[in-house]
């Protein structure tokens, strides 16, 4: 059985699955099912100074595609609004009964450094694992000039991640917002900071619908709603290239992977691309944290299967075929195959290809009978049709044969900056 | 005791012609004769919807026979669009509301399904039309319009899917339309010849105000072509006729003993079952049901239903053979009716009973198939007892109302791919022309003629 344990920032933990700082980590209750369900670590719901904020009733929106509850899922909710020694208190009981999982602590305070000196002393006294600089929560919070407000400027994540590893012995993670251009810059910031680690991402600004007999933007507040932060599978794509670029522009820099992950193949992925471990918040929501369970069993099966001992095994193993654009292979070619046996005739590869692409699948009738047969010559191998097929193996792209080498765009002809190969 | 070689059991004494009304209580039959299949909830309805791939160049499409954009209807289903789905079903068949209920989709839509051949699970189609079509009914909403009135008037014979498909059709086209009919209801063998549990509630009647609402279609009842008005004067009096007659004719055993008591016609059964108060209907304590359709199937259901102990279909080929579907022949099972094949009847056997003379059993022989593939009888002969026989073993055309005017071949009109038969101005549909015997053929065959009749009478034809 592969070996499944992690250490992310120097905070080790059974297993890679954490839950985010979120809803189900507000309170002892919450974490003490968690753990007991089997999840390797929390990231406590963040902290801030008393009084405590103020929530508000309606606070998630979805969104529902063909049938599919919360394939996108958004919340307009604030930092904890309990007082910050009960959460103090539990988080310590916590930390007591569970010490072999991570308890990391998430943190936003008014950008002063003694704001952040007094909260972090009072923290370690918990004996968490260690801290989470919630630079990301990009609704309300940011209105106060805390969470995205400072994880979407470089110059002040990298002095409140100064300050915080300055008076802190404990390991330092900077939660990143993907409410920004260019990730990297944050990153490389927190890293300059000092940070043991980052996660990413935090939500993405979002509405996820609009109500059309109320005309107000979803979740509906007394008939009014606000830009919210967007999570759940749907954001998955997003995650996995922002965790994707720091791990290959800034190998040092520890990754905790976040964004959509619902099952152990999601997980699988953002470690192959980088991530340490994962953080979960959504499919917990969804589901409950039983689905952990799956989580550390597929990922250890397919570990198996595949070999790999463990964790630190797969991590980072796809960074080194994501390249740049211009760094692919341009005299590549597959071509759409279709296997007769096993098409069902809905001719949604026709269609695709027909109406939005190249016209490269004939639409037949063979002795009355559909048939669906791609045009080779017309095929350009994008994979719509492969994409579109319901029916799994019927659509495969086969590798086809071609004169010559590897020919990026640098080296290409058509390039009329191309390098031209040494005399 | 069906099956067993021999006389009947029990002799002249006991029940021969046991045939009585109120064998259940009227709880058991109301039950009994619910909605067979239950629509579906509005959460089923989109979970089922969002099953469907949205084909290109749909099977299902092709495979139904008024052409309804099926992928289409879903997707409005899908997005909440009920009142979309619904227009985009009747503009292609204004019955999609019983095409839904009675259609054999198990052979037809849901047979062409993808899903058939990925998984062998279709969406359900006829029970997301039903869930679109009672959508629009329930709200009474009129989705159709006359066109400014022509003043060209049409004769439709027969006030059955064929004949009121077509007559909407001309309605909608501005044309005044005159149904004859001659049975005391619209609907034909929606309302006539369909089991009870198919078309609960009213379901036909209330299909058929929903049509006629368009206006400009009068539908005259009692008015038997041949009998009370002639093909001859409805061409003078019409700009054109169409002959929606059905087949009013029901073919004979060609047996002695026929026309006693207890041996009667399945479809007239079936009529008096949906006509008639359920507890006042009279069937066999042992029934015996002739044929192979779903005319057989029907019977012998309702049969059970009504309180029969003990009923059997007999078919004189094999299950393959027999018109009605293997989903039809596996509801039948269900409800404890038995189906022997390779037999046919042989003679009617007649006893004394406390009721007279009346059936007391019908003595098959054993068929098969000789060398060359033809039915032929076995000298192996069977006894199935029965106080009841109804013979379904097809209805026909009646030619006689024709008055030779109209060309006929094999017992049906003849008519063109436009429904045009070989009289000018007259054309022809449902079951008194050529093609199965379908509801939703019979309103294609409408819808065609319709718009031929609509060219004709445009002056573009």
């Amino acid at each position: 059985m592969a070996d499944l344990r992690t250490t992310f920032a120097g905070i080790a933990s059974p297993n890679p699955f954490w839950l985010a700082s979120a809803p189900p980590t507000d309170k002892a209750y919450n974490v003490a099912r968690a753990f007991k369900a089997g999840w390797g670590g929390v990231v406590w719901k963040t902290l801030g100074e008393d009084p405590p904020v103020v929530n508000t009733a309606s606070r998630y929106g979805a969104v529902s595609y063909n049938g599919v509850r919360i394939a996108g899922f958004s919340n307009i909710e604030l930092i904890t609004d309990r007082p910050l020694q009960v959460n103090l208190d539990e988080i310590k009981a916590i930390k007591r009964d569970w010490p072999d999982r991570a308890v990391v602590v998430s943190l936003m305070v008014p950008c002063t450094e003694e704001s952040w000196q007094r909260i972090l002393a009072r923290v370690e006294d918990t004996g968490c694992d260690g801290v989470e600089l919630n630079f990301g929560c990009p609704h309300g919070m940011s209105e106060r000039d805390m969470g995205s407000a400072v994880g979407q400027v470089p110059a002040y994540v990298e002095m409140v991640t100064r300050w915080c590893k300055q008076h802190t012995r404990m390991p330092v993670i900077v939660k990143l917002t993907p409410n920004v251009t260019d990730i990297l810059a944050p990153a490389a910031a927190a890293q300059r900071g000092g940070a043991d680690g980052v996660s990413l991402i935090n939500t993405v600004q979002s509405i996820t619908g609009v109500d059309l007999d109320l005309m107000a933007p979803e979740p509906v507040v007394d008939g009014k709603g606000t830009h919210g932060g967007y999570c759940g599978p749907a954001v998955k794509p997003i995650a996995l290239r922002m965790v994707a670029e720091i791990a290959r522009a800034l190998p040092d820099l520890p990754v905790s992977g976040i964004g959509g992950i619902s099952v152990w193949r999601d997980a699988a992925e953002f470690i192959a691309l980088g991530a340490h471990n994962v953080q979960v918040c959504t499919a917990a929501m969804h589901h409950g944290f039983k689905i952990v369970e799956d989580m550390i069993d597929g990922l250890s099966n397919w570990m198996d299967g595949k070999g790999h001992d463990a964790v630190a095994a797969i991590t980072g193993r796809a960074v080194r075929n994501f390249v740049h654009w211009n760094d692919l292979n341009l005299n590549y070619k597959t071509v759409a195959r279709i296997d007769q046996s096993l098409c069902i005739k809905c001719g949604l590869c026709h269609i695709g290809c027909e109406d939005t692409s190249h016209q490269a699948i004939a639409a037949l009738r063979v002795d009355g009978q559909r048939r669906y047969q791609v045009i080779d010559s017309a095929c350009v191998g994008c994979n719509l049709c492969y994409l579109a097929c319901p029916v799994d193996g019927c659509i495969t792209m086969v590798k086809q044969k071609v004169p010559g080498g590897v020919l990026t765009w640098a080296q290409h002809p058509n390039n009329p900056l191309r390098k031209e190969p040494a005399a | 005791m069906g099956g067993t070689m021999g006389e009947p059991a029990g002799g002249a004494t006991a029940g021969i012609g046991d045939i009585q009304a109120g064998r259940l209580d009227a709880a058991t039959l109301a039950a009994n004769f619910a909605d067979a299949h239950p629509p579906l909830t509005p959460a089923q309805a989109v979970v089922e919807a969002n099953r469907c791939y949205f084909c290109h160049d749909a099977p299902c499409v092709e495979a139904c026979p008024t052409g309804i954009d099926i992928p289409g209807f879903i997707r409005k289903i899908s997005t909440g669009n009920l009142r979309g789905s619904a227009q985009t079903i009747l503009e292609a068949n204004i019955f999609g509301g019983s095409c839904a209920r009675v259609c054999p989709t198990e052979e037809l839509c849901e047979h062409a399904c993808v899903h058939t051949a990925q998984e062998s699970k279709p969406i359900q189609i006829g029970a997301l039309q039903r869930h679109a079509v009672d959508w629009l009914m329930a709200r009474g909403t009129v989705l159709f319009t006359r066109a400014a009135p022509t003043g060209r008037r049409v004769a439709v014979v027969g006030a059955g899917p064929a004949g009121l498909a077509c007559a909407h059709a001309l309605a909608r086209h501005g044309h005044d339309v005159t149904v004859f009919e001659a049975r005391a209801k619209p609907g034909g063998l929606n309302e006539y010849g369909i089991a009870a549990y198919k078309v609960p509630d009213e379901f036909a009647r209330r299909e058929i105000d929903f049509i006629v609402a368009i206006g400009g279609i009068g539908i005259e009842h009692g008015k038997a072509l041949g009998r009370d008005i002639s093909l001859d004067a409805l061409r003078r009096e019409f700009d054109a006729v169409f002959l929606g007659l059905g087949q009013a004719g029901v073919k004979a055993l060609d047996l002695s003993g026929e026309t006693m008591p207890g041996v009667r016609d399945a479809i007239d059964f079936i009529a008096e079952v949906r006509q008639a108060p359920k507890q006042q209907i009279p069937v066999g304590r042992r029934v015996v049901v002739i044929g192979g359709g779903n005319t057989a199937i029907d019977a012998a259901t309702q049969a059970r239903l009504l309180g029969a102990e003990d009923v059997t279909i007999v078919y004189r080929r094999g299950p393959e053979q027999m018109t009605a579907t293997h989903k039809e022949q596996a509801w039948a099972r269900t409800h404890d009716v038995r189906i022997r094949h390779w037999a046919a009847p042989a003679r009617l056997i007649a006893e004394a009973g406390a009721r007279g003379v009346t059936v007391a059993g019908v003595e098959f022989a054993r068929t098969r198939l000789d060398a060359a593939g033809r039915l032929e009888l076995t000298a192996e002969r069977f006894v199935l007892a029965a106080d009841m026989v109804l013979k379904a073993i097809g209805q026909s055309l009646v030619p006689g109302p024709l008055d030779g005017l109209v060309a006929t071949r094999d017992g049906r009109i003849v008519v063109d791919a436009d429904r045009r038969t070989s009289l000018p101005n007259v054309y022809a549909g449902g079951d008194c022309v050529a093609g199965a015997d379908l509801t939703v053929v019979a309103v294609q065959d409408g819808k065609l003629a319709a718009a031929a009749i609509h060219r004709q009478l445009s002056g573009a034809a």
